[in-house]
């Protein structure tokens, strides 16, 4: 893909991108891999310990016990986004609080947050979907393409 | 007047008699919160969106501006200004408090230079006798319309910059007492292909080049005439490539009078990545602190080169490359100054 992008770049651009490109600051990959495997490593811990809380103390089994923990997950962040806390732990952790449901809480949350000043039917409501929308749309398209083939595999497949 | 292809000596020297400055929280806590006029606790400033704060962060620095010169808002003739937010909304806004005739500009985070360019060519031939100009950008506001809500947690690369919350005006005069404007180079749009728009120093470094050797080569003049060659918005990443980039080209500045705004106005430690950006930034930093350390001497002659991003958010989504632009101006203060 860079190399399809360069194609169409003069002579010049080319010149000029790779002069920037030796005084860039790069990304810190690794660095960023290790952070976001722990950020996102307490998160699921802390779900995991609120799962055993649910099924401990309040009667639910492992399968029925997934329901009030993700609504658990989402309400902390509920709490850590209006507070302004959420964005500094993305900061640093990255994709490790962006995977986890956590990070879908706080994507919808934060739009909400973002656009109130534009009133309710016109600011959050078709805002606060502006990010997670693509994560349900292609979500549940991706869901039913996984569902389909294996259907197939099962039906036909002799599975 | 004009000089070369697009470079204007003014010889009437306007003058600058007169700045107002206001900055947010985050500008209070930096290195430059003394030579702020209002410097506010919250970034809300009372009202109840922060497009409505953007607004009064310019009202407030066109009101201190006004004040400081001792006149009245009637007296101000004309009013060029501009933001980044859509159809610079708050700059309007502000302008219909002002009640001054007003032109509204967009040049991205070169408004401020663009601004002063126009204004001092309009009092050079005479057109008025008092403008005020200036920009101005909020933190907040920007962040929403240019990239994801503020809350949401994304992790910004080391490239990105951090948007600056205030407003700097000054008045323009071809009366009274103040640092003069000798000269400006209007940029033209430099388009280096580059796409990421969380690397705008390095995306604007090339246009700041362009105007800079091209306003030495019409002026016929050494870098060294400047005690200070300061650029508006190019952060840590876009100061390194341009110096370097002025470098090959064969324009020699020493190292340290070749700064950037955007590295001036926030300490160490301040979690802002690359360094300051907004259309505030050289706003504020020219009419608050570059100004008061001509007035107190420090500075004799500098030049202000204030860079722009001419991109939206749609043209990002598009895939489109950064067209970018910057516009330099000369203000001399004290010694003699070159006719």
């Amino acid at each position: 893909m860079a190399n399809n992008k360069k194609k169409n770049l003069t002579p010049v651009q080319q010149e000029y991108q790779t002069f920037e490109n030796e005084r860039e600051t790069k990304r810190p990959l690794i660095g960023n891999c290790i952070k976001a495997f722990i950020t996102g490593g307490i998160i699921c811990l802390i779900g995991q310990g609120v799962q055993t809380l649910y099924i401990y103390f309040f009667n639910f089994t492992e399968e029925t016990a997934d329901n009030p923990t993700i609504a658990t997950m989402i309400f902390i962040a509920l709490l850590l986004t209006g507070f302004g806390f959420y964005d500094r732990i993305s900061q640093f952790g990255g994709a490790g609080s962006a995977v986890p449901v956590t990070g879908f809480g706080n994507a919808v949350i934060s739009a909400a947050i973002e656009h109130r000043s534009e009133g309710f039917v016109l600011g959050v409501g078709p805002n606060m979907f502006k990010l997670a929308g693509s994560v349900i749309l292609f979500g549940t398209f991706a869901a039913f393409v996984v569902a389909t083939i294996k259907t197939i595999l099962i039906q036909w497949g002799g599975l | 007047m004009l000089t070369g292809h697009r470079t204007w000596i003014f010889d009437q020297k306007p003058k600058i008699t007169s700045t107002g400055t206001t900055g947010g929280p985050f500008e209070a806590k930096g290195m430059l919160a003394e030579d702020f006029d209002f410097l506010h606790s919250d970034l809300w400033l009372k009202e109840d969106s922060y497009e409505k704060a953007h607004k009064v962060l310019l009202e407030e620095a066109c009101e201190r501006a006004i004040e400081k010169a001792g006149l009245q808002k009637e007296q101000i003739q004309f009013f060029l200004a501009g933001d980044l937010i859509n159809q610079i909304t708050p700059t309007s806004f502000a302008a219909e408090t002002l009640g001054a005739p007003y032109f509204g500009l967009f040049g991205a985070c070169s408004t401020s230079m663009e601004g002063l360019a126009l204004a001092a060519y309009i009092v050079n031939t005479g057109g008025a006798n008092y403008i005020l100009t200036g920009a101005s950008s909020h933190n907040t506001a920007v962040e929403k319309q240019f990239r994801y809500p503020t809350e949401y947690g994304d992790q910004k690369p080391p490239t990105a910059q951090w948007t600056v919350t205030g407003a700097g005006v000054g008045l323009v005069s071809d009366k009274g007492e103040g640092p003069s404007i000798t000269s400006a180079t209007i940029g033209r749009i430099v388009n280096m292909g580059m796409t990421d728009p969380y690397n705008m120093g390095g995306a604007m470094a090339p246009a700041a080049v362009d105007t800079i050797e091209t306003h030495l080569k019409e002026r016929n003049i050494d870098p060294s005439y400047y005690d200070l060659i300061v650029t508006g918005d190019l952060g840590h990443i876009g100061r390194e490539v341009s110096y370097d980039l002025l470098k090959k080209h064969g324009v020699e500045i020493q190292e340290e009078n070749y700064q950037d705004c955007g590295l001036m106005i926030y300490r160490e430690g301040q979690p802002v990545l690359s360094g300051a950006s907004g259309a505030a930034c050289s706003a504020a930093v020219v009419y608050g602190h570059l100004l008061n350390r001509m007035k107190k001497g420090d500075l004799k002659r500098m030049l202000v080169v204030a860079t722009g991003a001419l991109l939206s958010p749609l043209t990002v989504q598009q895939n489109e490359t950064i067209p970018c632009i910057a516009h330099a101006v000369s203000i001399e203060y004290g010694g003699d100054l070159k006719k």
